[in-house]
């Protein structure tokens, strides 16, 4: 029996998907053994013209991290959506925006504008910036389109499921792997992770008190974290109250705080407002001048709110640029 | 800008803040007809969630009407309502909201006239910054 193709595909994202799918170590001979792969820039050479080859839906499985930012990406994912029976969103970029995914409260102009010409490292008198079309004497170059905004894969193609993460642990790909070759799948549009939220499993919730009050926020540099107390009960912004659980507390382990990389439950439709309400809950003071003087010491709240997910926010981006 | 209607959605407690907007209604006294009134059991009730759904969704301005600190029906409901909108508008600003746009404020149930001065007052404000500005999300 031929062996199932599979694609996997690097869009708006750091490179750390990639280098999971090799922290299988040596589980990944046994995926490669089961599959035939027909397109991974990263590991192997294939060409665009090698997929546009084949019949649609002839990839089993393609595997697609990163947001979707440029013109290029989304061709390549709507090709891929069309020559594969199922998509999966890996990793949090492609799941939710991802890091990069924070470029929405910026737009194309400013971006180009700092990287371009503002930034303290860049020389560039003659004040040259990308352009779609270039023309030399040997033809025309062209490079793809670069968005004003930053886009979930989901906003742009279908995709069947999701696997969380920045980036997905090894156990969760197996997973997602195995229950794909033996075709035991849970339904359409499912996240591959426990659908309960991470203090749930959090190791830290036997020292939590009953009730937890905040009466000073602090940040992880300022102060020497107690390894065994809960974050928040130390006046640390831990977004785990909001978060997906099943990352095995890679983070929490190495006594840094979550910031929401497997995205919210099920019953969530925008992770930073739920988490704006839980931190907002715990806060210890009744008077207008002490609430705000708490809040007012959040540094750039937004930002950690929605550190994984803007793209996938009810708002999306910034709405006045 | 001068033709320009606001879409404002308020939030308004059962126990007070409707009950000040009902009796608005009832002693006939004339407001602006901008505001779309969703009656919730308490603004502790009120999700952060709401509030972005109302701007996802086309409003211009959320308005969130609760009792006075102290009257909570439910004691204390409405300084988690407080506790949470100093920091959604904070936040909100970085989206691009500006702060007039979300306002939070007490009416009591015998407080028409609080209530007529406040939809107003936020109808003109809004009114001033014009509609929520789109971005092309292209």
């Amino acid at each position: 029996m031929a062996k199932p193709k599979v694609a996997f595909y690097w869009c708006a994202s750091c490179g750390g998907c990639e280098e999971a799918v090799v922290d299988l170590a040596e589980n990944i001979l046994k995926v490669v053994e089961a599959v035939e792969f027909v397109l991974w820039p990263v590991a192997m050479d294939f060409k665009i013209k090698d997929v546009e080859a084949l019949q649609d839906g002839e990839i089993a499985v393609s595997f697609i991290n990163g947001g979707i930012r440029t013109g290029e990406q989304e061709h390549v994912a709507k090709l891929l959506r069309k020559k594969s029976g199922l998509v999966v969103a890996f990793g949090a970029c492609a799941h939710l925006g991802g890091v990069p995914g924070l470029a929405n409260f910026s737009n194309r102009d400013r971006i180009f504008d700092y990287v371009y010409h503002k930034s303290p490292s860049v020389d560039n008198p003659e004040r040259i910036v990308p352009q779609e079309k270039t023309v030399v004497r040997e033809g025309e170059l062209t490079l793809p389109e670069f968005y004003n905004t930053v886009h979930t894969l989901d906003q742009v193609i279908d995709v069947d499921y999701y696997l969380p993460g920045c980036a997905p642990p090894p156990d969760l790909i197996m997973n997602a792997v195995e229950a794909i070759l033996t075709g035991n799948l849970p339904e359409k549009g499912a996240v591959l992770s426990p659908d309960k939220s991470l203090c749930d499993t959090c190791k830290r919730k036997v020292t939590k008190p009953e009730k937890t009050v905040i009466r000073e926020i602090k940040r992880v540099h300022e102060v020497m974290l107690d390894p065994e107390k809960c974050f928040l009960d130390q006046g640390i912004i831990c977004v785990g109250p909001a978060t997906r659980d099943g990352c095995g507390e890679r983070c929490i382990n190495a006594n840094m705080p979550c910031r929401g990389c497997f995205g919210p439950t099920s019953r969530v439709d925008d992770q930073g407002a739920k988490f704006l309400s839980a931190l907002a809950s715990i806060i210890d003071a009744d008077s207008e001048d002490a609430i705000n003087k708490i809040t007012d010491s959040i540094a750039d709240p937004a930002g950690i709110f929605y550190f994984y997910s803007l793209p996938a926010s009810m708002l999306k981006r910034r709405l006045d640029i | 800008m001068k033709d320009f209607e606001p879409r404002i959605i308020g939030f308004l407690c059962n126990w007070c803040s409707y009950a000040g907007a009902d009796a608005a209604g009832s002693a006939r006294k004339i407001y602006p007809p901008n505001v779309k009134v969703i009656r919730v059991m308490c603004t502790g009730r009120i999700d952060p969630q709401f509030v972005l759904k109302a701007f996802q969704s086309g409003a211009d301005g959320v308005l969130i009407l609760g009792c006075h600190p102290g009257d909570c029906h439910y004691k204390e409901g409405n300084y988690n309502a407080l506790r949470r909108f100093h920091l959604l508008r904070t936040m909100l600003a970085q989206f691009g909201i500006e702060k007039d746009r979300v306002r939070l404020d007490w009416v009591s149930a015998s407080e028409a006239e609080k209530f007529v001065a406040t939809v107003n007052d936020m109808v003109k404000k809004v009114k001033i910054l014009g509609p929520l500005r789109k971005t092309a999300v292209a």
